[in-house]
């Protein structure tokens, strides 16, 4: 009989320590909580109210409604997407081969390259944006270099409009292509190359079949990062572009700054919010977000 | 069956003449020359960085010695790419690709060879059923277990019926039970396809059990090649003593052509070379318990230290009651008796004194390094 009751106090006491720990972990989640609640939920709340509020204090639909009917604001929405969909591919034609170069390199030349990619990437943005400026503008390096070499007649219009603002977005995107590209090539397997020309497949052959199917998670995984901080960008095409390429970005701070509407930039805001949390959650059937984030 | 003229006409021989591989300072591979016949199952045997693994990369073409020259039949090989040696390779991690399906992976090799539609299914299948993986063709490599992906690791190195088959350490992965069985499948798959083989293992049970010859490599140095029995009971040195099998070395001096232990003659089974300090290689199992007036060569007198029950045997760790002056530990040898119900009645116990002997075939001596 003893041991029944010894059994029974036992489990009480295995219970209440379950009990007693699963308390401890929520305390400990609490300050975090917190903290997304108040830096995260709070203020997209505030910006979601916010957007249907009118001049006067009033509740309104008329900032959407304004959005879907006016031609301007479909051509930035056109232009932002443009701008993207530009920069993730030229980042992709200039990130995968370069990306591929030093994932083939000894790790020690290889973390070399990747220092020098890293570097400007730790550099101000804003630094990087305005040496842009000086080698671009129409009497800035570029243009006084070609025409003294005699190659160039006149300067090239390299800023001011989307050429500009595309070579400056794809040098700040790059690193975001590369980081997570490399760390997939690193961990392919040079063994599954080797297997591919034990069974007769010269280099490009092993290339194609193998090494780059293999990559593709790392490259959709960049591309994506890519795209969908472009879509939200705006120091560089608002330097670069000078106000003749207008994203969406840009159309916010205007609302704001010229027209004192936080209604119609609230409403552009959200409607970017949702759209790039779309993008994310279809690529998410694509791509695995961890790629992005852990071992990205 | 295959007879052995057939053997000769699909396999190919392979002659390895004078290999060098150096990184700096170092020999990866030190003027190694090895003939391996048409048809054979040769073992690289050595322990890890011996140099195995990098002479069987030098025959799949993925080190280029910086000496010596690789015969694949009458074709010096050594300047051929990798990709047209026509090698079947099995890979230590079995390097199956990922992103293809069991199916794919075995059909990989064939569509290089751009074979149609029909070859191809029928091969990837016959390859499949000789691996008994039919029916499993459809499956991700990431839901097959570690025996099974073993086995399409093989079945992609063999569908293209090459005429040599490198294999690194291919079991190595498996658990003991399972890498005991695929050791006699391989085997017998490989007296099915007569494939001139070479396999790499540091597992000398392996190599033992599976090979025609073995070839034991040591510091990139080729020690000694031989039949697998050769190399058990016939060690050249003290190191292939010590790694092939289970034993005991017991220091033991030769003067005027006669080997010593302390003071008491060593009856040994070969011609003994030059005086000097040799070692005496003893097999845990070819001791025999013997009684004090027994007549027996090469017996030693001892004390039962320890008695470890290991199910089919029992291992006796036993001290020899002879010191040679100046040794501070007693010398100590593993006695292995097989437990039989005839022999429960003759086991020792801990604490007695007992008396041990080695036949005089069973006895050899090689120098002391």
């Amino acid at each position: 009989m003893t041991a029944i009751v010894v059994n029974e106090i036992n489990i009480k006491s295995l219970r209440q320590q379950e009990t007693k720990e699963r308390l401890v972990m929520i305390g400990l989640t609490i300050p975090y909580l917190l903290i997304v609640i108040l830096l995260i939920i709070v203020p997209i709340g505030w910006l979601f109210g916010t957007s249907f509020v009118d001049q006067d204090g009033s509740f309104t639909f008329k900032h959407y409604v304004r959005l879907v009917e006016s031609k301007a604001y479909y051509r930035i929405f056109i232009t932002t997407f443009e701008i993207s969909i530009f920069t993730t591919l030229i980042c992709i034609l200039i990130g995968y081969p370069l990306t591929y170069f030093i994932s083939q390199l000894p790790r020690r030349f290889a973390n070399l390259c990747m220092i020098a990619v890293l570097i400007p990437f730790w550099t101000s943005l804003l630094v990087r944006t305005y040496a842009w400026l000086v080698l671009l503008q129409r009497k800035g390096l570029l243009n006084n270099f070609g025409i003294e070499l005699g190659l160039l007649s006149e300067p090239l219009p390299l800023m001011h409009n989307m050429t500009g603002t595309l070579i400056g977005m794809v040098h700040i995107m790059l690193p975001f292509l590369i980081l997570p590209l490399y760390a997939n090539m690193r961990a392919i397997d040079t063994d599954y190359l080797k297997a591919a020309s034990s069974m007769g497949a010269n280099q490009l052959r092993a290339f194609w079949t193998i090494f780059f199917p293999l990559s593709v998670p790392g490259l959709l995984a960049g591309s994506l990062i890519v795209f969908v901080i472009c879509l939200g960008f705006y120091v560089t095409p608002a330097v670069l572009g000078g106000g003749k390429v207008i994203m969406v970005s840009m159309k916010i701070q205007s609302n704001i700054e010229l027209f004192f509407s936080w209604g119609a930039a609230s409403a552009l805001g959200v409607v970017l919010l949702v759209m790039t949390i779309a993008i994310l959650y279809i690529a998410s059937k694509f791509v695995s977000l961890d790629q992005m984030s852990s071992r990205g | 069956m295959v007879s052995h003229s057939e053997i000769k006409e699909q396999a190919l021989r392979i002659s390895i003449q004078g290999v060098t591989k150096t990184y700096g300072d170092f020999f990866a591979l030190n003027n190694v020359s090895l003939d391996i016949e048409a048809g054979e199952f040769l073992t690289l045997l050595g322990p890890s960085g011996s140099g195995k693994t990098t002479l069987l990369m030098v025959l799949a073409g993925f080190i280029r010695p910086n000496q010596g020259q690789v015969f694949f039949g009458s074709e010096d090989i050594v300047l051929k790419p990798p990709h047209l040696r026509g090698v079947g390779m099995v890979f230590q991690n079995y390097a199956l690709f990922p992103h293809m399906s069991v199916e794919q992976n075995v059909a990989y090799p064939l569509k290089l060879r751009r074979k149609t539609k029909d070859e191809i299914s029928q091969g990837v299948q016959e390859a499949l059923d000789t691996v008994k993986l039919a029916g499993l063709g459809n499956r991700k490599i990431g839901q097959l277990s570690g025996g099974q992906r073993q086995r399409v690791a093989l079945a992609r190195a063999i569908v293209f019926k090459p005429k040599v088959l490198l294999m690194d350490e291919p079991l190595s992965a498996l658990d003991k039970k399972l890498r005991e069985e695929m050791q006699i499948e391989l085997r017998r798959l490989h007296d099915n396809l007569a494939i001139t083989t070479v396999y790499v293992t540091h597992d000398q049970k392996e190599a033992l059990t599976m090979s025609d010859r073995i070839a034991v490599i040591n510091h990139g140095i080729l020690n000694q090649l031989g039949l697998p029995q050769e190399i058990y009971s016939n060690p050249t040195n003290a190191f292939i003593a010590d790694f092939i099998g289970e034993s005991t070395l017991l220091p033991v001096e030769v003067r005027d052509s006669t080997p010593r232990f302390g003071e008491s003659i060593i009856s040994v089974n070969h011609d003994v070379g030059s005086d000097g300090s040799y070692v005496l290689v003893v097999r845990p199992e070819k001791l025999l318990l013997v009684t004090d007036e027994s007549t027996a060569p090469n017996r030693f007198p001892c004390t039962v230290e320890e008695s470890i029950f290991q199910g089919e045997s029992q291992l006796l760790i036993v001290r020899l009651d002879t010191m040679k002056s100046g040794d501070k530990e007693p010398y100590r040898l593993n006695v292995r008796i097989a437990n039989t119900s005839a022999n429960s009645a003759v086991i020792p116990q801990v604490g007695d004194s007992i008396c041990v002997a080695l036949e005089k075939v069973d006895s050899f001596i090689v120098k002391q390094e």
